[in-house]
């Protein structure tokens, strides 16, 4: 244990930020960034169940039995999923409807349950707290990040609080392949690419 | 009977669940590095997922929608598909050993895939029948298994390739799956 409780939630913002550096939970960031919006809310939500999951299970982590441990982190996770569910379908009905079946899918989003397995129920409650933050916040940097680029060049301008603001002049041709599925790939392909070439020399 | 292969066909290439609806791309990328490991997953994927496709269409039918608990299908789902993941390995660990031995490592794997949750949710979303619900849970597996194998078979060329260093593993793996997807694009408008 030698990192400091403020290193516990830097780490998430660089040095194992997901899902550059913790190549984990790619179904929500491929399918959600088609707008920096999309990709922001989705970032939101996911750090509301790590923070919340990670809370519970190193509150629980002396009850909960070994064997059983696995199933006893998806039924927590899975409570936290369905309290962001009815909280967005009541507060945020637009963004509900375009993230679509990737709300629930928050449940079987590996990082969530990778942190609750390997940190949260091996750490105290303000360390896991700390790191659910971190990574989330982290993910939500990450999904913003892709988002921007795909939507900039999808569609030629960004949009954030329902206005869109134009970047290009209006004689740009928007490049739609960066908003289909294949420039999902390829944008997060190139972004891990650029990560790589920032981090190790 | 027209109708089920056009929705086959439609699962299968149009809307195929890893290149075109971004579901299960963990285990894309993280069993295709060999084509062995690739045909094991993608057969265990199309066994849970056909089981877990009736099973969730029952319980969202008969109990969840007939006692009004909607809100609780995400979970309800997700501990059906833990259970039935976790009683098919006991059942072929018993009764089948050969299989099991053919896919026993896959099974754990397959509960956090969100491909198995992802169809059972889309089944329920588009209100199939129950035989429409099986044939688009095969169809979809189908379409997962073909897609894993052909990108298995493109990686393992990948491999003898010299790959500049930052693009190396997982980078050139996705952009490799990009240029897989739009072939995959070609197929919209078919149906």
């Amino acid at each position: 244990m030698a990192k400091t409780i403020v290193q516990e939630f830097t780490k998430g913002l660089w040095d194992e930020i997901p899902p550059f550096r913790l190549v984990l939970g790619l179904c929500p960031t491929l399918a959600v960034t088609k707008t920096v919006e999309n990709g922001i809310g989705m970032g939101i939500a996911t750090t509301f169940v790590l923070v919340g999951s990670n809370v519970l299970v190193s509150v629980l982590r002396k009850v909960i039995p070994s064997k059983v441990r696995i199933a006893c982190f998806i039924i927590i996770i899975a409570t936290f999923v369905t309290v962001v569910e009815l909280v967005m379908q009541a507060f945020a009905y637009p963004l509900f409807l375009k993230l679509g079946i990737f709300i629930p899918l928050i449940v079987v989003n590996c990082i969530v349950l990778g942190r609750a397995e390997a940190f949260a129920s091996k750490n105290n409650f303000i360390r896991s707290t700390l790191d659910g933050l971190g990574i989330g916040i982290g993910f939500t940097l990450a999904l913003a990040a892709l988002g921007a680029v795909r939507e900039l060049l999808g569609s030629g301008h960004l949009t954030i609080w329902e206005k869109p603001i134009q970047v290009f002049g209006p004689s740009f041709q928007p490049f739609t392949f960066m908003i289909e599925a294949p420039g999902a790939f390829i944008a997060l392909g190139l972004m891990l690419c650029v990560m790589n070439l920032l981090g190790k020399k | 009977m027209g109708d089920y292969l056009v929705l086959a066909i439609s699962c299968i290439l149009i809307n195929n669940i890893l290149l075109a609806q971004y579901l299960g791309n963990c285990p894309f990328l993280g069993t295709s590095k060999k084509m062995e490991t690739a045909t094991g997953m993608a057969m265990a994927v199309i066994f849970v997922l056909v089981l877990a496709g009736a099973m969730t269409w029952v319980v969202d039918t008969y109990v969840l929608k007939k006692f009004g608990l909607e809100y609780l299908r995400t979970i309800s789902f997700i501990l059906v598909i833990a259970s039935l993941v976790q009683f098919v390995e006991m059942f072929l660990k018993k009764s089948i050993p050969a299989l099991y031995a053919g896919l026993g490592i896959f099974l754990p794997l397959i509960t956090t895939n969100c491909a198995v949750m992802g169809v059972c949710l889309i089944n329920i979303n588009e209100e199939y029948s129950f035989l429409q619900a099986l044939v688009a849970s095969f169809a979809y597996a189908a379409g997962f298994g073909l897609a894993l194998v052909l990108f298995a078979g493109v990686r393992e060329r990948i491999l003898l390739a010299r790959v500049p260093r930052p693009l190396q593993d997982t980078s050139i793996g996705l952009i490799t799956a990009g240029i897989l997807s739009l072939t995959f694009f070609a197929f919209k408008g078919w149906v």
